[in-house]
């Protein structure tokens, strides 16, 4: 897995936390939880780092992808659940685009 | 004031063309898309060769804009294509064709747009619908039907998108003199104009009044309507 897609994961997270304010405890770890009981996130919130995402990967690694895709949005685990699925995710899409 | 950014669809000839003249006249930085590249050229003008239902031209449509200009602040969903034929004789290919351009066009281009207007915190989708929608018009089922879908996307668009104060509107145009309705007879064209309250054939001005109007910054508060011509 690409090294650079969790980096930017991450970055857009703690981007995030300053915005809306999240406790992020010692910052964004791989198992924080994104969505559902106790994830750290809205729906907005969910979309607005998705979206970051997708544009910092276009922007640094010259990658266009799209995260919302229809594989994402119809397996068990969602890989949007945390930020290491998330990660995880993006690298795969990353990897088939090169 | 820096110059606001508008993207509007379907740049090469017609409506679309006279909407890139219109708004770089008052100063846009205007960009376009078509399949084919225009004959004309403006300054303030940029035309990207896209198909507006191919996502991957669209995204990269999108990706040059924001690399070039950081923000959009309009989007003007113009582009779309008409079949005229009666609904027994009409392939599922025509069908299929009108949807993509007419439906999905719509929908990829919002989608980008939003994702670039969100951080922003504001910005204006307008979308083109059709007197065809509201009178029901006899031979247009799959264009009416494609219409009508971006009716109700652009309603659904204007509640979710609202709290990053994007404005969703839709104008309906009478028939205008375009190629668009070229092939369709005097007669039928005639019975349509009869059908509405003021019986004239629109103008490129009557549209780019009530797009005008959409795009004000005093319209923030006007979403998810749609406005005929001609008082359909
Ligand atoms: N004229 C009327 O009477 C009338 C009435 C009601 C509503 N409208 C609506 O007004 C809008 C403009 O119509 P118009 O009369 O100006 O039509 P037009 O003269 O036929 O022009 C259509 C424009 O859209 C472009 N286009 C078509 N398919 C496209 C695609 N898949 N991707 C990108 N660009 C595409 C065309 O360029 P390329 O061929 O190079 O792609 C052309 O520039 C349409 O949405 C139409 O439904 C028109």
């Amino acid at each position: 897995m690409d090294p650079r897609v969790n980096d930017i994961v991450v970055r857009c997270m703690c981007d995030m936390g300053e915005r809306y304010g999240l406790d992020l405890g010692g910052g964004p770890m791989r198992e924080t939880l994104l969505f559902g009981e106790s994830g750290l996130l809205d729906s907005v919130g969910l979309v607005s780092l998705i979206v970051a995402v997708e544009q910092e990967i276009e922007n640094d690694l010259g990658v266009s992808i799209v995260l919302a895709d229809e594989r994402a949005m119809s397996q068990k685990h969602s890989p949007f659940r945390s930020i290491g699925a998330l990660a995880d995710y993006a690298a795969s899409l990353v990897s088939a685009e090169q | 004031m820096a110059a606001p950014i508008t993207l509007i669809t379907g740049t090469r000839k017609g409506i679309g063309a006279h909407l890139a003249r219109h708004y770089v006249a008052l100063g846009h930085r205007v960009h376009g898309c078509s399949r084919k590249a225009p004959e004309w050229s403006l300054d303030g003008y940029t035309h990207h060769e896209a198909d507006v239902g191919d996502e991957k031209a669209v995204r990269q449509m999108f990706a040059a804009i924001r690399k070039s200009e950081g923000r959009l602040d309009h989007l003007i969903n113009n582009a779309g294509a008409a079949a005229m034929n009666h609904f027994m004789l009409t392939p599922t290919a025509t069908a299929e064709k009108l949807l993509r351009t007419n439906f999905l066009g719509t929908f990829i281009c919002s989608r980008e747009a939003a994702k670039q207007m969100k951080d922003q915190g504001s910005g204006r989708i307008v979308n083109f619908t059709t007197v065809a929608v509201p009178l029901r018009l006899a031979g247009e089922a799959a264009y009416a039907a494609s219409k009508a879908a971006v009716e109700e996307l652009s309603r659904v668009l204007a509640r979710e998108l609202g709290e990053f104060g994007i404005t969703v509107n839709s104008i309906g145009p009478t028939p205008i003199d375009t190629d668009l309705i070229r092939g369709i007879p005097k007669e039928k064209i005639d019975q349509l104009l009869q059908q509405q309250a003021l019986h004239r054939m629109g103008t490129f001005d009557d549209v780019t009044n009530v797009i005008d109007f959409f795009l004000r910054p005093e319209s923030a508060f006007v979403t998810g309507q749609t406005i005929y011509l001609g008082g359909v």
